[in-house]
């Protein structure tokens, strides 16, 4: 047995379960569609959710059903629910999981909030690498449709559910909600200024409500378990539930681990994931994603849940833990991942668009020991001019690698400009001009 | 044309949507799964089907990394570079792949049967290093898995040893005559 009950997973780690309706069903899976759709109130089923103290899984951890209560009351016009699997936040990886290896809870969990808010049509967007993914779904909508639990008429009802698969091409920045919208829409993904915010006008210009694969599929659980079990569940009342964490990097075991939140790093890292890859010592880990600060052995404590991380100077974000050994280059490491950023940036704000590829290019040059003292300065000034001033988060996200590395191991980025000082001071005059 | 070859898939598509631009991507995805890449009379095609000027259908393509706007080899060998590949090996991928097909990344081999990219995490960072090869994922990769791959790639179309449905840890497997 487990240490820790899985719930998301629960399925699928049993041996030969397929993902298939017909082993969904024996599951015990569409009994919670059964149970609301008709029978509660859509508003009953929203107070559920916020009761069940469930936040959203895809990184920035606002309450789900608070999001839900955002959108107008008392609108008689279209609703719509998108579904987010643009999954594109580097070190996270399962979202892709319970898509291919359990479709129909993912698919119960979108009709029972588009029944909550009203929505007759959801959308998955999901990332156009995903192609497998996006085939799964499809035929599970298909299926599930034929079974009278999507499409006109649910379960008899007269509720209307149509849920359709779009796929992303390759863009990080469609899973920002409002360029999501705006991808979905046939356009280029450019984040949307907010205000308005998608609750009042989102797809269309209609009220959207946007939530990410894991959080729609804690849904059923919680209809089936009631909120006071989802509540009773990891760090109440800030941080309930279980977490799918992904974890990548130096590790024995890296993979997906479903625990309670609030479990240490340590023990996801040392006991979940098996510990160190050749028993090398920890040196760094990021806990949240690509956009969460890097943290160091001395984080190894730190609880996995919302408060903690934050306070811990981190953000607990899409779950993405990436272990780090001794060894590891840090100003290496934190080029690979402004590189990423750099190449995703959208282009619609000249902070970041500029930005990054001015911090890109410092980097290099100090990685190619080509650096001075003042690049550490500059690099920091351009942190700070990016960060807060752009239309979406991913400004603030982008500075993340640099000003976490520079804040732990700022000795590592000296000794290579001392490297370049001390090359540079054997050079001739005219040489040392060129620099 | 796109029109005539795929009359029943277009208006599938276009039925799901109540805006038609949002079936973009779609008629995109089409019109590259027949030639390989959009090409020019694709995007006059899909513009003209869309009600969209040419630019707003060009302009689109540009935005998303996976509309390719040249032909490619018939493999394209996409591997992800980003910090959780590179700490588990990408970047000796990319260099074995260089080694073994004689090209660069960002190249196509003389006939024509592989490009190589270079590319940001495509979500498989418990798995890497990793590649994808046009639809399908190969993970965990190692030098003779690649040799292997690319054999069965150029002799049969694909590879057994590209992911199915994916979960990683794997589960258990199931209990014989359980």
């Amino acid at each position: 047995m487990p240490k820790h009950e899985p719930v998301l997973l629960k399925n699928m780690l049993q041996p030969g379960y397929t993902g298939s309706l017909a082993d969904y069903e024996r599951a015990g899976g569409y009994q919670a569609l059964k149970k609301v759709v008709g029978k509660v109130a859509p508003a009953d089923v929203t107070a559920m959710v916020i009761k069940s103290g469930l936040r959203g899984r895809g990184g920035a951890g606002f309450p789900t059903g608070v999001k839900w209560n955002f959108l107008p009351k008392d609108y008689k016009g279209t609703k719509y629910l998108c579904c987010n699997a643009d999954e594109s936040e580097p070190g996270t990886f399962k979202d892709r999981q319970l898509m291919e290896r359990d479709p129909h809870q993912v698919l119960e969990g979108i009709a029972i909030a588009c029944y909550a808010i009203g929505a007759e049509t959801a959308y998955i967007y999901i990332r156009g690498e995903f192609v497998l993914g996006s085939k799964i779904l499809d035929q599970a909508v298909t299926e599930a449709r034929a079974a009278g639990y999507l499409g006109k008429n649910v379960l008899g009802t007269g509720v209307n559910v149509d849920i359709w698969v779009h796929r992303g091409a390759g863009a990080y920045i469609c899973g920002e909600e409002t360029a999501l919208l705006e991808s979905l829409e046939g356009k280029r993904g450019l984040p949307r200024v907010k205000p308005p915010f998608p609750a009042t006008s989102g797809l269309y210009g209609k009220p959207t409500v946007i939530n990410n694969v894991e959080t729609l599929a804690n849904l059923p659980h919680i209809v089936n378990r009631g909120p006071e079990w989802f509540a009773s569940i990891g760090s109440p009342p800030k941080s309930a539930g279980t977490r799918i964490f992904c974890v990548s990097g130096h590790v024995k075991r890296p993979g997906n681990y479903e625990v309670p939140m609030g479990i240490t790093c340590r023990e996801l890292i040392f006991e979940q994931a098996g510990g160190m890859r050749g028993d090398k010592p920890l040196k760094a880990f990021i806990p949240g994603g690509a956009s969460a600060p890097f943290l160091t052995p001395d984080h190894l404590d730190v609880k996995l849940d919302f408060e903690s991380v934050a306070q811990a100077g981190s953000m607990l974000g899409s779950g993405g833990v990436t272990v780090m050994e001794e060894g590891t280059d840090m100003v290496w490491a934190a080029l690979r991942l402004m590189e990423f950023f750099h190449h995703e940036s959208c282009g619609k704000c000249s902070p970041c668009r500029e930005g990054s590829s001015w911090l890109v290019q410092t980097l290099r040059r100090i990685l190619a020991k080509r650096g001075r003292m003042e690049d550490l300065e500059t690099l920091v000034q351009l942190c700070n001019n990016i960060a807060g001033r752009t239309v979406c988060a991913f400004g603030d996200a982008e500075v993340a690698p640099i000003l976490s590395t520079l804040k732990y191991w700022r000795p590592e980025y000296e000794a290579l400009i001392r490297e370049a000082e001390a090359h540079r001071a054997h050079e001739l005059p005219m040489a040392a001009a060129r620099h | 044309m796109l029109k005539e070859k795929y009359t029943t898939e277009i208006a599938d598509i276009l039925s799901r949507y109540p805006v038609k631009r949002s079936a973009l991507l779609p008629l995109l995805y089409l019109a590259q799964r027949e030639q390989g890449y959009v090409s020019e009379a694709a995007m006059q095609e899909i513009a003209g089907i869309l009600k969209l000027t040419p630019p707003q259908v060009y302009e689109t393509v540009t935005f998303y990394t996976m509309l390719n706007l040249k032909p490619l080899g018939k493999f394209h060998l996409q591997v992800c570079k980003s910090l959780m590949c590179a700490l588990v090996g990408s970047d000796i991928l990319i260099g074995w792949l260089e080694k073994k097909l004689g090209i660069k990344a960002g190249e196509t081999t003389h006939d024509g049967l592989f490009t190589i990219s270079k590319v940001e995490c495509l979500g498989a960072c418990g798995t890497g290093p990793m590649m994808q090869v046009n639809d399908d994922y190969y993970e965990r990769l190692t030098e003779e898995k690649v040799d292997r791959i690319l054999a069965d790639l150029k002799r049969d179309g694909t590879s057994a040893l590209k992911t199915g449905p994916f979960m990683w840890p794997e589960p258990a497997p199931a209990k014989r005559g359980a």
